[in-house]
């Protein structure tokens, strides 16, 4: 147990002192460190609870995705019927399906295989092979078109992945640093926002869906009429600018997703705050088709199914730029500026989860954690030493060591450091302790039961370090199972705890006896001080 | 240098004797540990029941809690709750869930910062819905049962299944006592919690394990000797080393409970019952005399051994020569 060669000591020592170096790039500020090797950057990234910030959790809101994939099935089934020119009636959306009557019964069958071909094979990444998009059914010449369900989680996996996209296409004109975003389930985004201490503007900027079309107003009735009797087949009630209802028609003349720029100004002739853009070359098309049939007439900006406004068109404009000005603060030109810019969210995005530490409770918390972690490795060196003596002051190196390379490797993996994490590495302090006891305590032992001094402190070693083994692993468990489940905070603990029992297994093994080893051979000692 | 002695060398305490007492005490405070979750139950953190939880500094001046608590009772939040933490111009501000699922909670969040106004600091803000307080919930009961049932397995490769079944029974006892003590204390139960408990079961085990360790050695060693005297020899041979090691481990908590603020004080204070009050309790007093109960050693009939207990190396033979000349 007390033999080392050579190079197993040399390779000891050498481990722990890399592993410590790691742990250097964390005392350097950024600026300082840019030009070493990519290896040497890598540092502690302190968590949100300590440098302040905001975390926010997002769920895609899955009803939402059907809803809109049932209102696109419900137009295809009405483009596929119209071109093969059989005559239905019924078409409407029940429950998760879409259903048509077919009138004549001749036509049932020709029907069905046409809209057959509106379900198509879902690929087989993900385990959908052989799976279709819908379930066709027909009854009694009543057909039903059901999305199933893999298409729907596809769907909602593919709104994920565009709406990452768009959220840091938004965030990131707001200049905050280094946000994460990142998808978290099949339906979950998790945005983290370091430094932010007010996420109410992000939220606001997150929570629209800002979906922009252009349609035209409905002047066939007043708006009043509309809601006391019912509003035409073709148009609907939306919320207008003053606060009333407009009737406006359900038809898109021009989409915002054909929006190739948005820039907030100010109105020549009014100077108020305006948002001024310009479409790309089909949505200038059609602006230019629709202004040029509607001259005269109102159009209606509807963003997020509000009017924002609702211009007369005064003449074609043949250009694909306008503006939309809408008693905006500037503020808000700003705003819907950013949101054009970045696109629509696919499907709306409600906030589940939001923390949010300020700064000033993030300092404070380091303050606290740094405050005890010194106190307690103060008490627990001057403990040992007090106890052991000198072997006291071999655990005590090898205590300081471990937590060294504790920070080292926290470095090395980039791991978040938090409070609870702060906690693990104090506790990890009174745990890595317990196995040089363990040691010590077994010499005490074999001296009192008559080895000589080396023989003990041989003997010590060997019949304890089984039970460090065994003793470390069940925490160790505790930790891996904390880390499995547990978010944020909980997490940075697990992590802490269980590269500290790592470290701390390291330690006892090799540093704490090469230490001792050392000692022995220097020494020679006759009897143990311990 | 003289060396600090907790423990003298040779103890040898009668632990097992208590052990008519100490299993009938166990149970009852289990007994009443149990009962106190399911009659005054646990104080459940935002993590688990949803809701909202917003720690404000008072810009100037000590908070006025009063007045605080009338403003927000006008904007008709439900369940709300105000208290000091930690420094008088500091408050912490907890709102029961709202109805009307997630959304519902971030408007109540608004309508609390309006109410207040700019006199206040926002140092800390959580907000969790229904959706992820289930999920956390889920979790957090999920972990602690999978912990439990992992160490199991690993216990039962190690050591006998009396061993394995023993550290269960203890460490469960454990948990049972710390919930108790949390229900009690009326501590906040949240995702912390979970951690703290977790951390209770897995150094708990720690210690049992080594006085196990020790317990197989001895029963492999000393082949005749009554199962009581044979625990007792055991926790008396650890029984240094235990005290040393929870003072230390006591050590470091302590520092973490008087330095390390109040955000983890909860968490601190659990840790410090589970592990230093608890689990040395159970360890010494129900881990071990369970073995009795579970049926390991039942063929020993207590009386001299039979041959001397493991030969020791040749080399310190001339050694004991000496000392018993």
């Amino acid at each position: 147990m007390l033999f080392f060669t050579r190079w197993k000591a040399a390779a000891i020592v050498l481990t722990a002192l890399v592993v410590c170096l790691f742990a250097l790039p964390n005392f350097f500020t950024e600026g300082m460190a840019k030009r070493w090797p990519a290896l040497a950057q890598r540092h502690i990234v302190l968590g949100l609870d300590l440098q302040g910030g905001s975390h926010l959790l997002l769920q895609v809101d899955a009803s939402a995705v059907r809803k809109e994939r049932l209102q696109s099935l419900t137009d295809d089934v009405l483009r596929v019927l119209r071109q093969v020119r059989i005559p239905f009636t019924g078409r409407a959306i029940v429950g998760n399906s879409v259903q048509v009557r077919i009138t004549r019964e001749a036509d049932i069958e020709t029907a069905l295989s046409k809209l057959r071909e509106l379900s198509t094979p879902m690929s087989g990444i993900l385990g959908t092979s052989g799976q279709r998009t819908l379930d066709v059914n027909e009854n009694g010449g009543l057909i039903t078109l059901t999305p199933t369900d893999a298409a729907l989680t596809e769907r909602i996996r593919q709104s994920v992945d565009q709406s990452i996209q768009i959220i840091e296409r938004r965030i990131n004109e707001l200049g905050t640093s280094e946000p994460t975003i990142q998808r978290e389930g099949i339906d979950r985004i998790l945005v983290q926002l370091p430094g932010v201490r007010d996420p109410s503007h992000v939220k606001e900027l997150i929570g629209k869906t800002a979906k922009l079309d252009f349609r035209m107003v409905d002047l066939s009735m007043s708006a009043e009429q509309a809601e006391q009797t019912r509003p035409p087949a073709d148009s609907e009630l939306l919320d207008g600018e003053n606060g009333g209802k407009v009737l406006i028609e359900k038809r898109v003349l021009v989409s915002g997703g054909d929006l190739v720029d948005a820039q907030p100004g100010f109105d020549q002739r009014t100077s108020e705050p305006v948002v001024n853009f310009r479409f790309n070359s089909t949505g200038a098309r059609r602006f230019a088709e629709a202004t040029q049939a509607n001259v005269g007439k109102p159009f209606a900006i509807v963003l997020d199914n509000k009017v924002i406004s609702a211009p007369v068109i005064r003449e074609p404009i043949l250009g694909g730029s306008g503006q939309i000005s809408g008693r905006f603060t500037v503020q808000q030109a700003n705003d819907l500026a950013i949101l054009l810019r970045a696109g629509a969210l696919p499907a709306p995005l409600t906030i589940i989860e939001e923390r949010t530490v300020g700064p000033g409770l993030g300092e404070d918390s380091i303050k606290a954690g740094m405050r005890a972690s010194y106190a307690g490795a103060a008490l627990v060196i001057i403990f040992m030493f007090v106890t052991y003596g000198l072997f006291g002051l071999f655990a005590n190196i090898a205590v300081i060591i471990n937590v060294a390379m504790i920070f080292g490797i926290l470095s090395l993996l980039s791991a978040t450091l938090t409070l609870p994490g702060i906690a693990g590495i104090v506790l990890t302090v009174g745990i890595a302790v317990d196995s040089n006891v363990l040691i010590y305590e077994r010499i005490r032992e074999e001296v009192r039961a008559g080895r000589s001094a080396i023989n003990a402190i041989d003997a010590g070693f060997s019949r304890a370090l089984a039970t460090i083994l065994d003793s470390n692993i069940t925490t160790f468990i505790a930790a891996a199972v904390l880390f499995y489940i547990g978010t944020g905070p909980v997490r940075g603990f697990a992590v802490t705890l269980g590269i500290g029992i790592l470290t701390s297994l390291f330690t006892a093994f090799t540093l704490t006896r090469l230490i001792v080893a050392y000692w022995v051979r220097l020494w020679r000692p006759r009897t143990v001080p311990i | 240098m003289r060396l600090l002695r907790i423990v003298p060398d040779n103890t040898r305490f009668d632990f097992m004797r208590f052990r008519r007492i100490s299993f009938p005490v166990s149970a009852l405070l289990s007994i009443l540990a149990i009962s106190l979750y399911f009659f005054h139950g646990l104080n459940f953190g935002i993590d688990f029941v949803g809701g909202t939880l917003m720690e404000v500094k008072t810009k100037a001046g000590p908070a006025d809690l009063a007045t605080m608590r009338s403003t927000l009772g006008t904007l008709n939040l439900g369940d709300f709750h105000l208290q000091e933490f930690g420094a008088p111009d500091d408050v912490l501000i907890r709102i029961s869930e709202q109805p009307g699922g997630d959304e519902a909670q971030q408007q109540a969040v608004q309508r609390v910062q309006k109410a207040l106004g700019t006199d206040f600091d926002y140092r800390r803000v959580e907000v969790v819905g229904p959706s992820v307080s289930t999920e956390l919930l889920a979790y957090g009961t999920i972990g602690l049962v999978s912990a439990i049932g992992a160490i199991l397995i690993y216990l039962w490769f190690r050591f006998e299944w009396q061993f394995a079944l023993g550290a269960m029974i203890a460490n469960v006892h454990d948990l049972v006592l710390t919930i108790g003590f949390m229900s009690l204390t009326g501590i906040d139960f949240d995702l912390t919690s979970i951690a703290a408990l977790l951390t209770i079961l897995g150094y708990s085990l720690n210690d049992t394990v080594v006085i196990y360790d020790r317990i197989r050695e001895m029963l492999r060693r000393y082949k005749r000797m009554s199962m009581p005297d044979l625990l007792n020899v055991s926790i008396n041979a650890t029984l240094s080393r235990s005290i040393v090691t929870h003072l230390t481990v006591a050590i470091s908590l302590l520092a973490l409970l008087l330095f390390g603020g109040q955000a983890i004080h909860s968490f601190t204070a659990t840790m410090i019952f589970g592990v230093v009050l608890v689990g040395t309790y159970t360890s010494v007093f129900i881990a071990s005399p369970i073995l009795i109960y579970l049926g390991v050693g039942t063929s020993r009939m207590g009386g001299a051994e039979e041959h001397e207990p493991e030969p020791e190396p040749a080399a310190t033979a001339p050694q004991r020569a000496r000392a018993r000349r």
